[in-house]
């Protein structure tokens, strides 16, 4: 039985009721689900589905995988009462897809460097996969909290072939280097010339990232989350001040163009109310 | 010569007829001056309430095709933090509507009071979202509530007060004169029609509150019913909403007797530059049927 839907009856904005075929434990707090869907498998790197768990909520989730035969990858850390459902959940039960959403890496061909924290790294899997494809040098860092926590670490090192570099942190030193991927940005890029940084993690990493990226006149593109509702441009809960960037539908990917005028960035984000919060 | 698309509703004066819809965008400051800027003549806020409201949980919106139906749950930071987002918008110099909504006279007295007192340039009153129990709707379905939250507004503000309607009524034009009895400004028609939608795979309603308001181009001509019900039985201009999504729907809302319109839905079918492509559209229809201003074939249709 497949109810994976067709390429050419189905809207992006209509939500696909699927049978989990494969859910995979990556660490402790971290679960992938795996389904088949034509759309979200041919989703661009970067971009992300809106996954609903009958009942309980509908949440943004980075696309961590676009496999062959309409299979698709999402991977989520057990934070709340949406993601603890989803990790309750087992094969062939259903949730419902709807995207993908949202804007994409653009694919830069030359010398990249990409940098993902925790849960961070699972939007960078198909953006390595991607620029290995179209023949970029790659040198790829990745920060965990501990060994426990190493999410697609031998994944990425599987992607990268031994053919570019990869580098891991973990904050206590128990998996290569001590300390934060950004104290190895810092090092990588004042010793070779990049093209492009790509980042996706935890804001204040990124923020950090954006400003070591800055200092030595390399463009960057930052993968943001936000509380999404609608994920289609109308509610407003994603925005971001001054400009009034809509994340769901005008990121979640931002360029340095945007971040250098973005008071929010790494600062502020909005509750479910609409107040703003300092990030944490 | 340029057609001349200002228009004053009961003496909110804005340079065109487009509006941002409540409840759209309206969140933050930055969303508001954006849509402005975008060529909106005025936009409206969220609906503020007294304390903050977290709204439902998600799904919230559903994308049909031939609409949106949604029911956020009346998300808001609370009068008090909103109020900061009215101020900055203002500094910017947007031209606010402030939407607010409210179970008791006093509540919509104190929200109005310092929605003012933050610079607004109009009060919009939600007595009609369909999805909250308490507020909105079931004042909406009563003349005297109406009558009662109008006139203590009223009381107690100089700008002008606008009442939204629910389509979700026997009779509409019984609501929109127990309005105008009131003393209201404006009236704006519609907000959302009551519906729902179901997953046959699960059986479930796609939306977490199960019901919610069906908004965009299904609902198109109930709205254009409604305003042209409306605006031949009352005095006070009406402000038309209801699936506008191109400067075609505009005009006909204009001849129906809207004296503005209101946009949603449109931005996520159209993107934000729908405001500018309307106001574009009209000056075009205008050069063709030679209308000078806007004014001149506003209820253009009532005499048929």
């Amino acid at each position: 039985m497949s109810t994976s839907s067709s390429a050419f009856h189905t809207n992006i904005n209509d939500v696909r009721v699927l049978p989990i075929l494969e859910v995979k434990r990556e660490t402790y707090t971290v679960k992938s689900i795996i389904f088949e869907d034509y759309l979200c498998s041919h989703a661009n790197p970067g971009q992300y589905a809106m996954v609903w768990i009958p009942g309980v909520d509908e949440i943004p989730l980075s696309i961590s995988l676009m496999g062959e035969n309409e299979s698709c990858r999402v991977t989520v850390k057990k934070v709340g009462d949406a993601t603890s459902a989803l990790h309750k959940k087992t094969i062939g039960e259903s949730i419902g897809v709807r995207g993908p959403y949202g804007n994409h890496f653009d694919l830069v061909k030359g010398n990249v460097i990409v940098v993902g924290g925790g849960t961070g790294i699972a939007p960078i899997i198909p953006l390595i996969q991607r620029l290995f494809q179209i023949g970029s040098d790659l040198t790829l860092i990745v920060g965990y909290k501990n060994s426990n926590e190493l999410l697609f670490y031998e994944e990425a090192m599987s992607l990268l072939r031994g053919e570019g570099k990869l580098l891991v942190t973990t904050e206590d030193g128990s998996r290569g280097f001590q300390g934060f991927p950004t104290d190895l940005l810092s090092e990588e890029i004042s010793t070779d010339s990049f093209d492009m940084v790509y980042t996706c993690g935890p804001e204040l990493m990124m923020k950090k990232v954006f400003e070591i990226s800055e200092n030595n006149g390399v463009e960057l593109q930052a993968s943001l989350e936000r509380y999404i509702k609608c994920s289609i441009g109308v509610c407003g809960q994603c925005v971001l001040s001054p400009l009034g960037i809509r994340v769901c539908v005008e990121g979640p990917v931002l360029k340095s163009s945007i971040l250098r005028e973005l008071d929010d960035f790494g600062v502020f984000s909005r509750n479910s109310s609409g107040k703003k919060i300092h990030l944490q | 010569m340029e057609p001349v698309l200002k228009v004053n509703i009961a003496g909110l004066e804005i340079n065109n007829p487009t509006m941002l819809a409540a409840g759209v965008l309206g969140i933050s400051h930055s969303s508001l001056e954006r849509v402005f800027e975008a060529g909106a003549g005025a936009v409206v806020t969220k609906s503020i309430g007294i304390s903050p409201r977290k709204g439902y949980p998600n799904p919230t919106v559903v994308h049909l095709g031939f609409g949106l139906l949604n029911a956020m749950g009346l998300p808001n930071s609370g009068i008090d933090e909103y109020c900061k987002e009215v101020i900055i918008a203002k500094e910017h110099g947007v031209k606010i509507v402030t939407s607010i909504f409210g179970s008791l006279p006093e509540d919509f007295q104190i929200l109005a009071t310092k929605m003012e007192s933050s610079g607004a340039d109009a009060i919009e009153l939600n007595l009609s979202c369909p999805h909250v129990k308490g507020v909105g709707m079931q004042i909406g379905h009563d003349p005297e509530f109406i009558h009662t939250i109008v006139s203590a507004v009223k009381s107690v503000v100089k700008i002008p007060v606008i009442t939204k309607l629910t389509p979700n009524v026997t009779n509409i034009v019984d609501i929109a004169k127990a309005a105008e009895n009131a003393g209201v400004d404006a009236i704006t028609a519609i907000n959302t029609v009551r519906a729902m939608a179901i997953d046959i795979e699960t059986g479930r309603p796609l939306l977490a509150n199960k019901i919610g308001g069906l908004s965009g181009q299904a609902i198109q001509p109930i709205a254009l019913r409604c305003v042209y019900e409306v605006s031949k039985n009352v005095e006070v201009p009406v402000i038309g909403v209801g699936g506008i999504l191109n400067w075609r729907d505009a005009v006909a809302f204009l001849l129906a007797g809207a004296s503005a319109i209101q946009l949603g839905t449109a931005i996520a079918v159209r993107g934000l530059n729908i405001f500018h492509e309307i106001n574009e559209g009209l000056k075009k229809y205008m050069n063709k049927k030679g209308y000078e201003n806007v004014n001149e074939f506003i209820g253009f249709s009532h005499k048929y």
